[in-house]
């Protein structure tokens, strides 16, 4: 079956104030579907509930295709899940065994080749406590490859990074959709590539 | 997901302001400031000496479990671990784990030393030992649950233990019969350990579930 992600008028209440409804929306294999809108209009609450962080108010979504076993999904928020105490390889041998590929021999993940691709080579053995917000961004980037997943969600993946970093994550983002991922990317910011679709929340501009 | 999760716990807690050389010391403190109170009365803190390790093992338990689940919800862990689709529960059963081996472990370990300050027998000494390291999972596992429920409070600490202590007061209570059971000839020994036994098991079964249903909550 065809990679997927298919949404029907999704609503969305939050603190009994409804933030968004009937958001519909296809994305497929190798699509990104970029999702713009103000302050507070729901980008993030959109994102956490594809994430099955939030249950949705109304409307449904599924994701079609993927292996069975395996979830489907990774998500990066705002939060970037770090513990600063953690050197950036243990934090990242964490996520790699929460993450792991179920039904598959539990390969050592390559940490090293993880790291250089996001730029983090030389921090891999330092505390994440140190590390600057743009590099906490590639961290979590680098998380996103060490357990192949087809759903990207993607809260404002662009702040807080450089210029190098932006290419980098259009870099990132163009090797995952050529491999036949998804991206779904809240932002408010140009994406380094170009969204095959958008979706604004919200008043119309 | 289990054992990476209590290996990570475990790593947390001792590594530089994890929770347990607090734990540790904040027992230490409690069971030392004992006889400085009770006097110097020896029989009197031999009678004491278990009650006081117990009570003070129970503090120590609740004191470090405050973060146990707060710090994952604010830092966005628990969303991730949520997201990777695994099961919550072996996640809370895993940071428990963690936490017991980083916290309780040390204090089950200090607890017959300790005993020296109380002018324990050894004979005392070794009932306490053994029934801390039955008991204490017990502790750690339902102070579990109210860390889960709290996890979204900014204050939560304070709250999950006043919510948590009378639920382990099952535990303390045959936890210092039963050492009372070992040290005194009359009492019975075996029935009040196998209850201990039987509290340890049942929040093992119960408590991580529960957990993890306060979790998934605290997120909405």
């Amino acid at each position: 079956m065809p990679l997927a992600l298919e949404a029907t008028d999704l609503a969305c209440i939050r603190g009994g104030r409804l933030v968004f409804s009937g958001v519909s929306f296809r994305v497929e294999g190798g699509q990104v579907l970029a999702v713009t809108g103000a302050n507070g209009s729901g980008k993030s609450s959109l994102l956490r509930l594809i994430a099955g962080l939030l249950r949705p108010s109304g409307g449904s979504f599924r994701v079609q295709g993927g292996t069975e076993d395996d979830g489907a999904i990774h998500y990066l928020g705002h939060a970037d899940a770090l513990k600063p105490a953690l050197t950036l390889r243990e934090t990242l041998r964490f996520w790699s065994k929460v993450y792991r590929q179920q039904g598959r021999v539990a390969l050592d993940p390559d940490f090293d080749e993880a790291a250089e691709k996001v730029g983090l080579i030389h921090a891999l053995d330092l505390t994440v406590g140190v590390l600057s917000a743009g590099q906490r961004r590639r961290a979590g980037f680098a998380r996103l490859l060490l357990s192949p997943r087809p759903l990207w969600l993607l809260d404002e993946p662009t702040s807080s990074l450089d210029r190098d970093g932006e290419a980098l994550l259009g870099s990132l983002m163009r090797g995952h959709l050529s491999g036949g991922g998804m991206v779904v990317a809240a932002t408010h910011q140009d994406l380094p590539i170009e969204a095959h679709a958008t979706i604004h929340l919200g008043e119309e501009p | 997901m289990f054992l990476g999760v209590t290996g990570q716990t475990l790593r947390l807690g001792v590594r530089a302001g994890g929770s347990a050389i607090v734990g540790l010391i904040f027992f230490l403190a409690v069971v030392t400031v004992i006889p400085f109170g009770v006097g110097p009365d020896l029989k009197l803190l031999a009678r004491i000496g278990p009650a006081v390790l117990w009570i003070a093992a129970l503090l120590a338990s609740l004191l470090g479990l405050e973060r146990l689940f707060g710090a994952d919800r604010e830092d966005g862990t628990l969303d991730l671990v949520i997201v990777s689709g695994e099961p919550l529960v072996l996640y809370a059963l895993g940071r428990a784990a963690g936490h017991w081996i980083a916290t309780g472990l040390p204090i089950v370990i200090a607890a017959p030393v300790l005993g020296l300050l109380l002018d324990l027998k050894p004979r005392a000494m070794g009932a306490v030992a053994l029934t801390l390291f039955v008991g204490s999972p017990a502790l750690t596992l339902i102070g579990s649950v109210g860390a889960a429920l709290t996890a979204g409070l900014p204050r939560g600490g304070l709250l999950s233990a006043v919510l948590v202590l009378p639920l382990t007061v099952p535990v303390l209570i045959f936890g210092v019969l039963a050492t009372y059971g070992a040290i005194s000839e009359p009492e019975p020994f075996l029935s009040p350990l196998l209850l201990l036994c039987s509290l340890a098991l049942g929040s093992l079964a119960l408590a991580p579930v529960a957990a993890a249903v306060a979790l998934k909550l605290s997120l909405e």
